[in-house]
């Protein structure tokens, strides 16, 4: 239940921050949906069984490695995305209008107002 | 024998990620780097004929990496139908990548590099038979793409290159989510285990999980807006090189798990029949209202994606075959025609229909393509398109989804008027008295690295143009008209850049021809994947 639970939170939290304005945001928010995804698979092995698989000849309780291995190649891979992604927050900032720094205040409108939205 | 060719079955994935991963640490070596690279894309083409010469009498070349027991490993499969594609696929890579060399392209350090990881991820995808094995090729597919994103984007404009990276992102994860929820009904990824699974119902929503993102890879409407933005943003001969293997790919998985774990179940073949419908009219209309040449092809496409998606809808003999006959003419067809509206941008700067016009008279060769493209497009004998959607039609006449048969005899139509929308206005058409200064300064932006946001010297532009015009004399037969201010002198497209597309648009009129012999091939692969029994027992043992 904790384990849905957490799936739960973190792809909704995954969902609302990928759909707002900046990339870091963006980024963020993929990180998110990714590990909702990882859990998701880790889920899918069974929880219940927790034993080292490969130990002793007992497999009753062994944990399922699949899922396991899953995930340790999508958290790599995830990585590297992340990193590219970083990338085009960083890169090619003068035509980037997902930040909304670039505005200057309007009349009556301090900067940090600006900056809050 | 088959056996030794079975164990060669992950070289097409391994030899090209090693050598692109050299090509990567080679020093400053271009001429190398581009000999090997087109080197290792047409002995992938060369293997992949293989594959499809030894697989056309229905036989399945299976291989467990690492030798471990069916069931367990991840397994590599070639039966017909992914031969064929992986031909296909080789065949676009190579013909783009040569373009990349002749446009000059090429010449930045990485992208032979990225061009091979991105053949081998393609390779990898097509050929294995395990769902997460397959989400990690597409992602291996993807990243060198990102790359050629930004690296040959000519515009400083990344916004096109985030929308693709986004896009596909959240795709893959979500393609990932559904290899998570099958493993979690069924306790397996690999698909030959899967077959038939899909009359549990858990099963299939879990496999429709994967195919919904897989619908956003493919450009299947209503989730298709994102493809023709990124692709705009894209430098031509990328936009070239992805609808052939991205989409086309995806398209490819959708066969695949169709025939395996849905075996042509019925009501979900009706979905994706009426999404299929859905996204050739779609496409088609959307492309009338295009008006650059680019994002018209690129709607194009996703229409086409529509008429291949109607094969697998179908799933009777007949529209199996005709839909990878389809899917093998798109590949080829598009890919001439990216590959011509490359050369008009990369030579005049523009791809505007309204800037760049009279290029029948300048050009004999690229309008020699053109019209062999766009009539092949439109489906008009003796070119490939007529083959295909002849096949198609009476595919669907037969299965007596007579409304979808009219659907895409309208749809051609409609595709004809759009090309005769580009032959309008960018052949016939008379030339502008600015579409010398556009290639003068298409031109200068090359030589200096300038990007198309940033301003260039109009003076200089100007005598750049008027250079260009004493230099060239007019081509030979050139009629003496006033249509054209120059008297047909100056700039024309540089005939290396042409022919990489005229190689492609004489397979079309081949594959026409040869109709026969391209109907047989998918009538293999058709059947493959109606009698999936070969495919399992060459995974699984039998």
């Amino acid at each position: 239940m904790s384990l849905a639970l957490s799936i739960g939170v973190l792809a909704a939290a995954g969902v609302f921050l990928v759909l707002q304005r900046g990339m870091i945001r963006i980024i963020l928010g993929f990180v998110l949906l990714t590990h909702a995804v990882n859990l998701l698979i880790i889920a899918a092995g069974g929880v219940a069984r927790r034993d080292a698989p490969f130990v002793g000849g007992d497999t009753s309780q062994a944990a399922d490695p699949l899922p396991q291995a899953f995930v340790l190649t999508a958290i790599v891979i995830a990585f590297a995305i992340t990193v590219v992604l970083a990338t085009f927050a960083a890169v090619g900032r003068r035509d980037d209008d997902t930040e909304p720094e670039s505005r200057p205040p309007l009349n009556g409108e301090s900067a940090k107002e600006v900056e809050g939205r | 024998m088959i056996g030794f060719i079975e164990a060669l079955l992950p070289l097409f994935v391994g030899a090209p990620l090693l050598i692109g991963g050299v090509l990567f640490v080679l020093p400053r070596q271009h001429r190398l780097r581009q000999i090997l690279g087109i080197g290792s894309l047409l002995a992938m083409l060369g293997g992949a004929i293989a594959l499809v010469v030894i697989t056309s009498d229905g036989t399945v070349l299976a291989h467990q990496i690492g030798l471990w027991p069916g069931g367990i490993a991840i397994p590599f499969v070639a039966d017909a139908f992914s031969s064929l594609i992986l031909a296909a696929t080789a065949l676009v890579a190579a013909v783009s990548f040569q373009y990349m060399i002749a446009s000059g392209e090429a010449r930045s350090p990485s992208i032979a590099s990225f061009v091979l990881v991105l053949a081998g991820g393609v390779a990898g995808a097509l050929l294995t038979a395990d769902l997460f094995n397959l989400f990690v090729f597409i992602e291996v597919m993807l990243l060198p793409s990102y790359g050629l994103l930004v690296i040959l984007s000519r515009r400083g404009d990344m916004a096109g290159s985030r929308l693709y990276v986004t896009v596909n992102l959240l795709a893959s994860t979500l393609f990932l989510a559904g290899v998570g929820l099958i493993y979690a009904v069924q306790g397996t990824v690999n698909l030959a285990e899967l077959a038939g699974a899909g009359d549990d119902p858990a099963t299939a929503i879990a496999t429709a999980v994967c195919l919904a993102a897989i619908a956003v890879k493919a450009a299947v409407f209503p989730v298709h807006g994102w493809l023709a933005r990124a692709y705009a943003a894209a430098s031509p001969a990328v936009a070239a090189l992805f609808s052939g293997l991205h989409t086309k790919v995806a398209v490819y998985i959708v066969y695949r798990i169709s025939s395996v774990i849905f075996e042509g179940d019925g009501p979900w073949m009706t979905a994706i029949m009426i999404l299929a419908s859905l996204t050739l009219v779609v496409g088609a209309f959307a492309a009338l209202g295009e008006r650059e040449i680019r994002p018209v092809l690129m709607f194009q496409m996703i229409s086409g994606i529509g008429f291949i998606l109607i094969g697998v809808a179908l799933f009777t003999p007949l529209g199996l075959t005709a839909g990878i006959a389809y899917m093998v003419h798109h590949m080829v067809v598009m890919g001439s025609l990216l590959l011509i509206a490359s050369a008009i941008e990369q030579t005049y700067g523009s791809g505007r229909l309204d800037r760049v016009a009279g290029l029948r008279t300048r050009e004999p060769l690229l309008t020699a393509a053109f019209v062999v493209a766009a009539l092949s497009l439109a489906g008009l004998p003796p070119f490939s398109g007529f083959v295909a959607k002849y096949a198609l039609v009476l595919a669907s006449a037969d299965a007596d989804i007579v409304i979808v048969a009219g659907l895409l005899v309208i749809v051609s139509l409609v595709a004809l008027m759009s090309m005769m929308r580009v032959w309008a206005e960018m052949f016939n058409g008379k030339r502008h008295a600015d579409v010398e200064l556009l290639a003068a300064e298409a031109r200068i932006r090359t030589r200096h690295g300038v990007f198309d946001d940033e301003t260039v010297d109009a003076d200089e532009v100007a005598a750049e143009a008027a250079r260009a015009v004493e230099r060239h004399d007019p081509p030979r037969g050139a009629p003496a008209t006033d249509d054209d201010p120059h008297g047909h002198r100056g700039t024309r497209i540089p005939i290396r850049l042409i022919l990489p597309a005229l190689t492609l648009a004489t397979i079309s009129v081949g594959l026409g021809f040869g109709g026969e012999l391209l109907l047989h091939l998918a009538e293999q692969a058709g059947s493959a994947l109606l009698d999936t029994s070969d495919y399992v027992r060459a995974v699984i043992g039998p």
